[in-house]
């Protein structure tokens, strides 16, 4: 005899059974973000604008003009495959031309790339050999690229910077709410993503990796942290004012510390930096430190990036 | 090493770290950085270029413990210190003529994000000029063009996007390319350092060894850097780029960023890539083809043009076919040429954008030639500059841009018959066609207008009265620069053959 569950409407099998069927979702209301609700006091009619905008200037869009811009179109959709498909073929055959890959006789196996393997590690003690040529032999480039980081961070945020205009309120909407994966997933994970970045800027010269991989590596985990916990907590440590504060200060450090080393290098004055130990932590001159700062450059610029993209402002 | 020695790589690191730390400044602050940097680099480059010129000599300096193939390097010489020189005035008067712009322009709390753009725009040009590694050259042409992006768009009003969009595109096309070169270079031989890859490209001619990627990388290089620079086919960018951006940005993009693309392919051109050979040779008429064409069609688009800064960015592209007609000539005349050009329309078109702002602001903000009516008498000193920078357009003696014309037209006489005769024509022509625009300007601004006679005071202060005499300094400039050139064109050519 089977007994009837007098609560069956309220159940968890009656919930479950709805859950299998599609009818009931437990995380309905939970988890979605709310896209900040559009104030209608900006009350500007804008169908209404174009509708009159259209009527004013009829005259600019004559039929004519029209069969003109799409003859213009089509040719140029025409010469553009053509361009195209003309500049691929061309670098193909190019490329067909070329010394074959690993080829031991190919001009770039020369003295430049000689002596990058061969003293590499006796004259700058870093392991990897990569990082001694970005950092040490033409560390001028290096800080270069790190400065087209620079620009590009600034541009962004010139470019997308909010006026201070738009209300502030609107960040609860942008945070997830409760969201019951990506929290407890996050706690877990930030940690050991960042830890990991830092291992691999701190061992840049002594095995892959350096400060651009480790940078790119704990930008990742701040933007994981944003997302799963929002500007409120983020914005703690990683306010803009401090952002601002350590990418200066980084980016003067790489600046004097290399001015000193081509200064010396230039006037052939003796350099008090050594490479130690090779193997050693903390050996190989400047570049373990070139490393941290060209790491936080690179997790400041990604970090802001994402801010500047999701909400104009830290 | 002497000390003076050192100024050049003390010009570009001082200008990375004045951008750096305006990072933290307040938008006053970061102007008054970006003024002292300026003054700073062009006094030590002018006693760069004293202690250059007076040796003749050019000197390589080690960036670093390693000589050059492995370490960077770059290579200062008479005629890099003078670019510097006038590069460096060229942007302190662009910023000075065009503060009051740049504070009406661009709000507050942007400003120092904006002097940062300058700063490094300064930075890479100076690089660019110095560079004697490909891929310095390359890294800088990548700062470059976002800080170029960043000057356009710092104005953030309706049309700015749009043409920063445009130059973005066309401008990564032209980095792309030579990026691909550079690559082919290095694939075949081996090198990044500009003469050693010279030395590696003439061997390969010679043995006769990879003939197609040494044309291949000819052509990109020389096509990537001519669409940066705004060649012909390739303008079309060039007057959104320049007709929007508040006039310290336009000025500064017309005048020096493409010249720093250009200069640095008139190295390529000396110092890397095999010019004299049959290919190389195929090159040079391409470019000069391409530069009568720009020559033509730019002042033929200005004629057209009713707004008064696109006009005057369609100019632009027809100097810059000026420059290239020049390169095309293919004999040292020829670059000399180019390179006095180089300087002389640098000043005249930073003038010229200076003085039409000023006179625009006169007429109630109107571009067009009815508006600007009588505003020669509105705004005397941005009338007489303006007049001054058209004059030396069209090509008036004792203005600079006479001695330019003069010197194309002395270097056609040493290049091939065909080419000469063409080259003469084309600068016949184009002076007509640069005369009917720029005179047309000047007679309207010059046309009394009764209806509004009110005297245009304008709130600026110190600003104001910088740019008064950013445009007096520019115009004196113009006018020494073509009544002295005897010096200059000696600078440049003692220094050629240490350029190459």
């Amino acid at each position: 005899m089977s007994r009837k569950n007098p609560d069956y409407e309220g159940s968890k099998w009656q919930h479950f059974a709805q859950w299998t069927k599609g009818e009931y979702d437990p995380q309905k209301g939970k988890l979605e973000t709310h896209p900040p609700v559009k104030s209608k006091k900006s009350g500007t009619d804008i169908k209404g604008y174009l509708r009159k905008m259209w009527n004013e200037n009829k005259d600019l869009y004559e039929e004519k003009q029209e069969k003109e811009l799409s003859l213009f179109e089509k040719i140029y959709f025409f010469v553009a495959i053509l361009l195209g498909v003309f500049i691929t073929i061309l670098l193909l055959v190019t490329v067909s031309h070329l010394p074959r890959f690993g080829d031991a006789n190919a001009p770039e196996n020369n003295e430049v790339a000689r002596r990058y393997i061969e003293k590499g590690l006796e004259e700058t003690g870093a392991v990897n050999i990569v990082a001694c040529m970005i950092l040490d032999y033409r560390a001028f480039d290096t800080f270069g690229e790190s400065c087209v980081l620079f620009v590009a961070a600034t541009c962004v945020l010139m470019l997308l910077k909010s006026d201070g205009k738009e209300k502030k309120d609107t960040e609860s909407e942008y945070v997830t709410r409760r969201s019951e994966i990506l929290r407890p997933a996050a706690r877990i994970l930030v940690p050991v993503i960042i830890i990991f970045g830092i291992y691999v800027i701190l061992n840049g010269h002594l095995s892959p990796g350096g400060g651009f991989s480790g940078g790119a590596i704990i930008g990742a985990g701040l933007i994981l942290y944003l997302t799963a916990f929002g500007f409120e907590r983020a914005g703690r440590f990683l306010s803009e004012k401090n952002i601002r504060i350590i990418t200066v200060l980084s980016l003067t450090f790489y600046c004097f510390a290399k001015s000193y080393s081509f200064y010396t290098g230039a006037n052939h004055l003796e350099s008090i930096i050594t490479p130690g130990t090779p193997g050693a932590l903390l050996s190989a001159g400047l570049i373990v430190y070139l490393n941290i700062c060209v790491g936080i450059v690179v997790a400041c610029t990604m970090y802001s990036f994402y801010v500047a993209f999701r909400r104009g402002s830290f | 090493m002497t000390l003076v020695q050192n100024f050049p790589f003390f010009c570009i690191i001082l200008s990375m770290f004045s951008a750096i730390i305006s990072f933290l400044l307040s938008g006053r602050w970061a102007k008054v950085v970006h003024v002292a940097m300026l003054i700073a680099v062009f006094v030590m480059s002018l006693m760069t270029l004293n202690v250059t010129a007076r040796s003749g000599l050019s000197y390589t300096y080690m960036m670093g413990h390693y000589p050059a193939p492995w370490g960077n390097e770059i290579k200062i010489g008479p005629i890099e210190s003078l670019m510097a020189t006038s590069f460096a005035s060229i942007m302190l008067l662009s910023v000075m003529g065009g503060a009051w712009h740049i504070k009406k322009d661009i709000d507050e709390k942007r400003l120092n994000l904006y002097f940062i753009q300058l700063d490094l725009m300064m930075a890479s040009l100076l690089a660019l000029i110095y560079t004697n590694d490909l891929f310095t050259a390359y890294v800088f042409i990548e700062i470059c063009t976002i800080s170029a992006c960043g000057l356009i768009m710092a104005r953030r009003t309706g049309r700015v996007y749009v043409s920063a969009i445009r130059y973005m595109v066309m401008s990564l096309i032209g980095s792309g390319l030579f990026l691909i070169g550079l690559s082919l270079l290095y694939a075949i031989t081996g090198q990044l350092l500009m003469e050693p890859a010279r030395t590696g490209l003439m061997l390969d001619i010679i043995k006769g060894a990879y003939l197609i990627p040494v044309s291949v990388i000819m052509i990109l290089l020389t096509v990537g850097l001519g669409i940066k620079s705004g060649l012909y086919p390739f303008h079309t960018w060039i007057p959104d780029a320049y007709g929007y951006a508040t006039p310290a940005s336009s000025a500064i993009l017309s005048s020096l960023v493409s010249k720093g693309y250009i200069f640095l392919l008139i190295k390529l051109v000396l110092r890397v890539l095999p010019y004299e050979t049959a290919p190389g040779r195929q090159m040079d008429n391409v470019l000069f083809v391409f530069g009568v064409t720009g020559m033509m069609i730019g002042s033929i688009d200005a004629i057209r043009e009713r707004n008064v800064r696109r006009m005057i960015s369609y100019s632009s592209v027809a100097q810059i076919g000026y420059i290239y007609m020049g390169l095309g000539l293919a004999t040292d005349a020829g670059i000399t040429a180019s390179l006095f050009h180089v300087i002389s329309h640098g000043l005249m078109k930073s003038l010229l954008f200076i003085s039409a702002a000023g006179l625009i602001d006169s007429s109630k903000g109107r571009l067009d030639r009815n508006g600007l009516q009588g505003a020669g008498f509105r705004n005397l000193v941005a009338g007489i500059g303006f007049t001054v920078g058209s004059l030396s357009m069209i090509g008036m003696p004792l203005l600079s841009g006479f001695v330019s014309k003069f010197m194309f037209a002395e270097a056609a006489t040493q290049a091939a018959t065909v080419k000469m005769i063409i080259a003469w024509i084309a600068l016949a022509i184009s002076t007509v066609l640069n005369a009917v625009y720029f005179m047309r300007m000047v007679l309207v601004i010059y046309t009394p207008d009764d209806s509004k006679k009110t005297e245009a005071g304008k709130e600026g202060g110190a600003d104001f009265f910088m740019e008064k005499a950013a445009t007096i300094t520019l115009s004196a400039l113009i006018i020494v620069l073509g009544t002295m050139s005897p010096l200059v064109i000696g600078i440049l050519n003692n220094g050629l053959d240490k350029l190459g």
